[in-house]
């Protein structure tokens, strides 16, 4: 199969992937609740103003006409209205997207270049105290909520040693620095996540790059042991390394709910958050939805960068 | 066989995240009965009290007790997360056998709900599922249990995919076996390890995800000495100094995740090996 038939192939997979979750966020948002009115007034109000407001919002309409009302308006960018702020819901997402970013972004920069050299120094090391570890410290930062690192990182560093500051909301108009600063420590549990599997990845990717044919044959055949990592191993151990990465952004994306309830940023994690707890039905589902579209393009994209990065591939589109 | 569970047995990280697990579940089953305090009696006048000789680790804002507390915090975690895995389990193996065993149009469609589902971060379709249809100890089991279902799904269809057209499957398809008896009595049985290893890494998700529920407060409701809950009613006055509640609970928690993890990760070297 050619690249092009192979990208036309995913995007379509992509395509089909991404109407069947709005199917699933439409169905648990509109039919899992019941009758949405009275969710909204609660079980005092009468029968008459309970359906007054199901017609308001539009739910007294056949099912089939009301997604294709939600789902072509999404994709338009127009994400219906908020329950809770009577207003149009598409503003709030895209600034608390953009807040999201900004910390997602610092979790990975601080993320990504150390566990990919903790993993390549686990690799080279392997079986020494080194690499234990590391590896004892993938798992366990990996396997813990980020609730319970988070609290113990306050604790630590907002609380007892000072250092840090323990919100994530900084002062009106603060530069890049002091905004960064703010950002530290609410990344720090992400990134301890990130970090676990990162790691093990590039460890695993590593070792087997290490263990290959290429490899003995490039030590064989005369090259410095800097050239062979650089040019033979790590080439290779990449490749896994970048799939894990772009599914873990789907994975941050998750985390950001608890990450930002805990430090009280304005994120699409806790605007989620606060949509879930008020039952605004509609910020709800935009949120989800464009979570997912998020984890859905980047896993496209990693496929595809996967493809024109390993030669394999790359060069079998055009033998 | 009896080689890697004597393995098992050796190993001291499988041994240690028993040895919690039994722990927290001895104190969840018989910790009302040594507490020093009742776990849910209010005591409002001795309220946010630091630990002290009476209360080691405190009181919480209600003047409870957060050692005994914390004791018997166990009990909703460690009823729901192994109800929620065995729920995905039932539903996961059952997905998996007919979408790896019958392949095609069955395959397809089981299989792109899967990436539909698995598009999205777990805590966040829980949290929209669990909004939908009101947090309850109940709801947190269906919730969790189902959104498992494709991922064991997922392990179990490549398991069936390797074993289908081998020659056991063949012969009892010539013998005129039924497909249900071809599915649960040849195939299922021969997919059991990594089923095995599927069902205790889940377990520890299911820890960590009940408790990020609880956490935001979708999960177990009050007035449960669960830990993600307690966490969730007293992080907000750690910056005020009081970090005894939050904190205790906290580390509880991890215990239990890690235990779950070490047990889950002896188990697949052991199967592995």
């Amino acid at each position: 199969m050619g690249v092009g038939a192979l990208i036309a192939r995913r995007a379509a997979l992509a395509v089909a992937t991404l109407w069947l979750l709005s199917v699933l966020v439409f169905a648990a948002g509109q039919l899992l609740p019941g009758d949405v009115g009275r969710a909204i007034l609660g079980p005092l109000a009468d029968a008459r103003s309970v359906a007054n407001l199901d017609h308001q919002l539009g739910l007294d309409r056949p099912l089939a006409v009301r997604y294709w009302d939600w789902v072509s308006h999404f994709v338009a960018g127009d994400m219906s209205r908020s329950y809770a702020y009577r207003a149009p819901v598409a503003p709030f997402i895209v600034s608390a997207l953009a807040a999201s970013v900004k910390l997602g972004a610092v979790a990975f920069v601080l993320t990504v270049p150390v566990s990919l050299a903790a993993g390549v120094w686990a690799a080279l090391h392997a079986g020494r105290a080194a690499d234990r570890v590391i590896t004892v410290i993938g798992t366990w930062a990996a396997s813990l909520p980020e609730f319970a690192t988070g609290i113990v990182l306050i604790l630590v560093f907002g609380v007892w040693l000072k250092v840090l500051p323990v919100s994530a909301v900084w002062p009106a108009g603060a530069g890049i620095a002091t905004q960064l600063y703010h950002l530290v420590l609410p990344s720090l549990p992400l990134t301890l996540v990130l970090f676990g599997y990162l790691a093990r990845m590039m460890r695993a990717g590593t070792l087997e790059a290490l263990a290959a044919d290429y490899t003995r044959t490039a030590v064989l055949k005369g090259l410095t042991p800097r050239v062979v990592l650089w040019r033979h191993v790590l080439r290779n151990a990449l490749l896994p390394a970048i799939t894990v990465t772009a599914t873990q952004t789907g994975y941050l994306l998750g985390g950001l709910v608890v990450v930002e309830t805990l430090f009280r940023y304005p994120g699409i994690g806790s605007l989620i958050y606060a949509a879930a707890r008020d039952k605004d039905f509609p910020m709800l589902e935009a949120g989800v939805l464009t979570v997912g579209v998020i984890f859905i393009v980047t896993g496209l994209l990693a496929d595809l960068l996967y493809a024109l990065l390993n030669p394999r591939i790359r060069l079998g589109a055009s033998a | 066989m009896s080689g890697r569970w004597r393995a098992l047995l050796r190993s001291g990280g499988f041994l240690t995240g028993v040895l919690i697990i039994v722990f927290w579940t001895a104190c969840a089953l018989f910790g009302r009965l040594v507490a020093p305090f009742d776990p849910f009696a209010d005591d409002i006048l001795s309220a946010l009290r630091p630990p002290s000789a009476a209360h080691w680790f405190g009181t919480d804002q209600l003047g409870r007790d957060v050692l005994s507390r914390v004791m018997v915090g166990s009990r909703d975690v460690l009823t729901v997360a192994p109800l929620a895995t065995g729920l995905g389990l039932v539903l996961g193996v059952l997905l998996g056998l007919l979408a790896g065993y019958f392949r095609g149009v069955v395959d397809e469609l089981i299989s792109r709900t899967i990436d539909a589902v698995l598009a999205l971060p777990l805590v966040i379709i829980a949290l929209l599922a669990l909004t939908a249809i009101g947090p309850s100890t109940a709801t947190v089991i269906l919730v969790v249990g189902v959104i498992f279902a494709p991922l064991i799904a997922r392990t179990v269809r490549a398991a069936v995919l390797s074993e289908r057209d081998l020659d056991y499957v063949a012969a009892a398809r010539l013998r005129n076996e039924s497909t249900l008896w071809i599915l649960f009595s040849e195939i299922l049985p021969n997919v059991a390890p990594p089923i095995l290893v599927e069902a205790t890494v889940r377990l520890g998700y299911a820890v960590f995800a009940v408790a990020t529920l609880s956490f935001i407060g979708f999960g177990i409701q009050p007035p449960s000495p669960d830990w993600g809950l307690a966490v969730s009613e007293s992080y907000g006055l750690i910056n005020g100094g009081i970090w005894w509640p939050a904190l205790f609970n906290t580390l509880a928690i991890s215990s239990l995740v890690i235990a779950v993890n070490l047990a889950a990760d002896g188990i697949h070297r052991a199967l592995n090996a």
